[in-house]
């Protein structure tokens, strides 16, 4: 048995206002908005106790959410830095310098994709896939924004604003 | 080329993701209607299926035709799904519909559910687009709900049409309708086995369609403005606009809406010809899941889905990516090929284990470790795959590395022989 829950209560009724959307009974769709929620509130990874509480609100088996945690390239079964910076590296932003922006910035910040720094500010995401900003390339997104048609001194400067 | 604007607001307008400025364009008029009484569901569908709109997702399939697999006496709740889960590699468009013009796309999933007596409908948009589509498109919900627009018991003819929002999570593979489906039921998004196709059992196991977002942005116009006037702005065969995204080695890239049937040397020119003054080598025209063209065919197609097609390619999402006389198309291929390793879902093994082999091997190729024969394994990889797995992520996974090694194949064994030219000049000395 878990001995505390550690989901707040705030969290709790955004997850059940969530699963109203779907008909009763069919809550299990509210699962990737549990998780979005739930990883936000910790600062961009969930642990297996926020999983465990979510599953517990909604009343699924553990397992169904852990799946759908290690399925989704959004959701970070580890701990992270703070700000989540993916680069795009497909064609669209390959073909205008995509690669030669994520090697600038691991070279910057010193880690490779898939680490975080040591002062756990920015964790780099694993090489990105199209993000659907093919006009703008080369692009990358810092948490949920997207920074278009950048050069390497435009994606120091947004790094470098990063807290 | 004249742009013309059916899914995207006309360039200038203020502010066009707001409810005021779709209605001075004309928007929610044929939606009145039909809460007015004024409009049944059967002159919608007739209108869209006269129309010739197929769906720009990149199936191309014929939408009105697909409407009109959903059982009409069927007890609620039936679904329909709109797919903004835009992930297709150089495409673009559909977030530019959520920013820019959300009500159309609101308006063509209300008459769409209406057409097909569906009352409950869920948007699934990507969650990379948290930050900018997914707030815009939930303010224009908000504003269409408190016109009354959207909800229970709506007019005069006291219409159900229900709309949500659902939020994904980051998976290539939900862009697949019945991975869709399972995403949106909480699971994760692996396609599921056709038949029973969604239109029997979809969502919770009730008929479901599921449309595109720029499919469904172009409803409201068609309704309004009539299914011949729909016709007659593309050739036959491909009725209408697509909004084309550029992308790649070109002076301005960008979505680009026009009629379908352009040619491809005046869009390219549109968007500001190839970039620094170079030549063209190669053009993937529908989404990286198509297959690439080498110059001299693709300046002589026009964009649409008959002379695509003919030409051995395929109109996809009309996503153009461009590639210049630089471009090593063995590198070019890795990264494609890359994409599909990472998404496949892994439940067929054509695919799982297919799509890593095809990365690894053009891998080897690069880094000196390949042989020539190693191009017919490639192939015989690629040709083992297509058509062997549940959904047409593993078809989407051969067709770059067929034609990639069709059109270009002295340029592979150059890279495998070791070669140090340049990519420009690889051409000259092996074609």
């Amino acid at each position: 048995m878990r001995d505390r829950t550690i989901l707040p209560a705030g969290a709790r009724d955004i997850i059940r206002e969530s699963a109203s959307r779907f008909p009763p009974g069919r809550q299990r769709s509210a699962v990737l908005d549990a998780l979005r929620l739930a990883q936000k509130e910790n600062g961009g990874w969930l642990t297996v106790q926020l999983m465990d509480d979510v599953a517990e609100e909604l009343d699924l088996p553990p397992i169904q959410v852990y799946e759908v945690a290690t399925f989704y390239s959004m959701f970070q079964v580890r701990p992270v830095g703070r700000h989540c910076v993916a680069v795009c590296t497909n064609i669209s932003c390959w073909l205008r310098g995509g690669e030669e922006l994520l090697a600038h910035l691991e070279k910057r910040l010193g880690i490779g994709v898939g680490e975080s720094t040591p002062d756990g500010r920015i964790f780099l995401k694993e090489e990105e896939e199209c993000l659907a900003a093919c006009t703008g390339a080369p692009m990358m997104m810092v948490d949920h924004s997207y920074h278009e048609n950048l050069t390497l001194e435009k994606a120091d400067r947004i790094i470098g604003k990063l807290s | 080329m004249e742009p013309v604007h059916v899914c995207m607001p006309p360039p200038g307008a203020e502010k066009p993701w707001r409810i005021e400025s779709y209605e001075s364009r004309g928007g929610y008029q044929a939606w009145r209607r039909v809460l007015a009484g004024e409009l049944d569901a059967a002159e919608i569908l007739e209108t869209v299926k006269a129309s010739g709109l197929r769906g720009r997702g990149g199936a191309g399939f014929p939408t009105g035709l697909k409407w009109s697999f959903m059982p009409g006496d069927f007890e609620q709740p039936t679904y329909l799904v709109c797919n903004s889960d835009e992930s297709e590699p150089g495409t673009c468009h559909d977030r530019d519909i959520l920013r820019y013009n959300p009500h159309a796309l609101i308006e063509g999933m209300a008459l769409a559910g209406f057409a097909m007596g569906a009352t409950v409908s869920y948007n699934y948009i990507r969650g990379e687009f948290l930050g900018e589509p997914v707030p815009r498109f939930l303010d224009a919900l908000e504003q269409a709900r408190e016109a009354g627009l959207i909800g229970r018991g709506l007019g005069a003819a006291g219409v159900h049409f229900e709309l949500h929002p659902f939020v994904g999570a980051g998976a290539y593979i939900c862009g697949e309708e019945t991975g869709l489906l399972e995403s949106l039921e909480g699971k994760p998004g692996k396609p599921r086995f056709k038949p029973p196709f969604p239109a029997q059992s979809g969502l919770y196991g009730r008929p479901t369609t599921v449309n595109n977002t720029q499919t469904l942005a172009c409803v409201p116009a068609i309704v309004e403005q009539g299914a011949e006037w729909f016709k007659s702005l593309g050739p036959p065969n491909s009725a209408g606009t697509m909004i084309y995204s550029v992308s790649g080695h070109v002076e301005r890239p960008g979505n680009y809406e026009a009629p379908l049937g352009v040619s491809f040397n005046e869009l390219l020119e549109h968007a500001g010809g190839v970039w620094k003054g170079r030549r063209l080598k190669a053009v993937i025209p529908g989404g990286s899941s198509v297959p690439v063209l080498p110059a001299e065919i693709i300046r002589e197609c026009s964009m649409d889905y008959d002379s695509l097609s003919k030409a051995g390619s395929a109109l996809g999402t009309g996503a153009m990516i461009v590639m210049d006389e630089t471009t090593c198309m063995v590198s070019a291929l890795r990264r494609i090929a890359r994409f599909y390793y990472a998404e496949s879902c892994g439940q067929c093994t054509p695919c799982r284990e297919g799509t890593g082999w095809l990365y690894r091997m053009l891998t080897r190729m690069l880094e000196g470790r390949a042989r020539i024969s190693d191009l017919d394994l490639l192939l015989n990889v690629a040709n083992n795959i297509e058509g062997h797995t549940i959904c047409a992520l593993g078809d989407a996974a051969a067709w770059p590395v067929q034609s990639f090694l069709k059109h270009f194949r002295g340029e592979f064994e150059a890279v495998i022989q070791g070669s140090d030219a340049p990519a420009e000049q690889r051409e000259v000395a092996y074609a």
